[in-house]
């Protein structure tokens, strides 16, 4: 369990995020839902230990996370798909799975992983050894949750799966996150602008609006709140 | 055509040595997008402290591990101890810490050590080899310094190209936020990476000593020439750092052997204008910005 404690986050006297609470459990996904600037990427950030929230915490399985660095971060299975994927592009599909299993320190183990990523996305397996900039988008997202993998978190926390791609691709994204929450028994902290497609697929869902919590429901029930919808979605 | 024999030999050895500086320089900026001014300068201290270790066992090798090694360890105390406070700032706070630190080791220097020029022994003959009645303009220390240079190259690209540790350094440099991310401990490859650096700047301080000579700011022109082979080479790239050194061997030579040897320095200096004016971003770089 990831527990969010009145967590804030100011960037130079700008309040990103104010006082937000929240419980992600040991499996399914919470989506995390707001329009732009609502602190959902700020909120994703201070848990991955890139940012220093000015108050509240941030504790997993009882455990303080608070000024832990990010690199210490992942060592306790959570890990962090930043926004666009942040694949690095200088590097070939295959480093950069490599690179997220290094600290593990466990050569047998890093051939076991390389070989489930390739069976769950096997366009990357046949683009392995390419730059990883001649990916398309789509392709560069499942890289980039392919590579979360490598480190065998347990807590995958994505900002903006969906981000700039196209609907048929948004959707296999989507279906890919739901099977791997479903039958690795995964646990997702899914933040996303795109409502529609994130309630498909979550269990929980959370509102954020100007860095604080509207509303906290079960999925399928904030799908058909339509006052919310039309005040803080747009729809 | 003889005399332009020897002086393409000379200038292969010598750019061999700018090659090595030209190194430093590259892995300091790879890693922390820094110009380490006071690359010459720790090349310098290290090489006084083979000098002490050399007199005191009376074994070149032990003053030349002993360089290294200081070099490994001055170059990771610079980064933690210095560099490291002013990362977040604009990044000309670094280069004048560099700066800094130039005039600081050059100050310390001799008060350590003394302030005269002092001769540096060479492991192996600096004299041209003769067969029978002809001299080769080769000497075996030439020979040492293109092979240790070499070695050094070929052991760094083995490094970043094959190895784990290389990746996460490459990562490391290249995008640092994402390499935390996937739990790269990026702080402590960044004070590895100036210790390695520092290490090819010291190599560089051992051979360039014996034909130069040993004072504090004995590599001075050693940087300026090392600079402007990084430079040529892109900054960013450590086989442009190779390429870059042997270029500019060549052309100080030829230069120095044609013209006059008053004009090396200022040749240096009109091909790093040159190379700036007609390609900044290096002869061996694909245009690429850095992104976090």
């Amino acid at each position: 369990m990831l527990e969010v404690d009145g967590l804030s986050v100011s960037y130079g006297g700008v309040t990103a995020l104010d006082g937000v609470s929240l419980r992600i459990p040991d499996d399914g996904i919470t989506a995390v839902l707001g329009p732009n600037g609502a602190g959902k990427s700020t909120l994703i950030r201070a848990i991955a230990g890139l940012v220093r929230p000015r108050a509240g915490t941030v504790s997993y399985g009882g455990r303080l996370l608070n000024g832990m660095s990010p690199e210490a971060i992942v060592r306790i299975g959570i890990s962090m798909v930043p926004e666009g994927g942040g694949i690095i592009r200088e590097f070939t599909v295959d480093e950069n799975l490599r690179l997220a299993h290094l600290w593990r320190r466990d050569r047998a183990d890093l051939r076991k992983a390389l070989d489930e990523v390739m069976a769950l996305f096997p366009l990357l397996a046949a683009r392995r050894h390419l730059p990883a900039n001649s990916l398309s988008g789509g392709e560069r997202q499942m890289l980039a949750v392919g590579r979360a993998l490598m480190s065998r978190a347990q807590l995958l926390l994505l900002d903006e799966p969906s981000l700039g791609l196209a609907p048929k691709v948004i959707s296999l994204i989507m279906r890919t996150i739901h099977e791997l929450s479903a039958r690795r028994g995964l646990s997702v902290l899914l933040v996303e602008q795109n409502a529609r497609s994130a309630l498909s697929i979550a269990n929980e869902a959370v509102l954020l609006s100007s860095g604080r919590t509207v509303a906290s429901r079960r999925a399928g029930e904030l799908a058909h709140e339509e006052e919310l919808w039309h005040a803080y979605l747009g729809y | 055509m003889n005399y332009f024999f020897v002086l393409t030999l000379t200038g292969v050895a010598a750019g061999m040595i700018y090659a090595a500086l030209a190194m430093a320089l590259v892995l300091v900026w790879r890693a922390t997008r820094v110009v380490n001014f006071a690359q010459g300068a720790m090349a310098m201290t290290t090489t006084y402290i083979a000098l002490a270790v050399i007199q005191l066992t009376g074994n070149y090798w032990f003053g030349f591990i002993a360089a290294l090694a200081a070099g490994l360890v001055l170059g990771a105390v610079a980064e933690r101890g210095i560099v490291r406070w002013v990362e977040n700032g604009p990044p000309l706070n670094a280069v004048i810490l560099t700066l800094g630190l130039l005039l600081i080791l050059e100050a310390v220097v001799p008060m350590i050590w003394g302030a005269q020029i002092r001769s540096f022994p060479a492991p192996f003959s600096i004299s041209a080899v003769q067969v029978g009645a002809a001299f080769i303009p080769v000497s075996p220390f030439n020979l040492f310094t293109v092979g240790v240079v070499l070695l050094v190259m070929v052991a760094l690209l083995v490094l970043f190209r094959f190895t784990g540790l290389g990746l996460s350094m490459r990562a490391a440099a290249f995008a640092p936020e994402i390499a935390r991310l996937l739990g790269v401990r990026v702080g402590r490859l960044l004070t590895f990476g100036w210790g390695l650096a520092t290490m090819a700047g010291a190599l560089a301080g051992l051979l360039v000593a014996p034909s130069l000579l040993l004072y504090p700011n004995n590599m001075d022109a050693i940087l300026v020439y090392g600079f402007t082979a990084a430079v040529l080479g892109g900054l960013d790239s450590p086989i442009g750092a190779l390429v870059g050194g042997l270029a500019m061997g060549l052309a100080l030579s030829f230069i120095g052997g044609y013209l006059g040897p008053d004009l090396e320095t200022a040749g240096a200096l009109a091909i790093l204008i040159a190379i700036l004016m007609v390609r900044p971003q290096g002869l061996f770089v694909h245009a690429a910005e850095r992104r976090v």
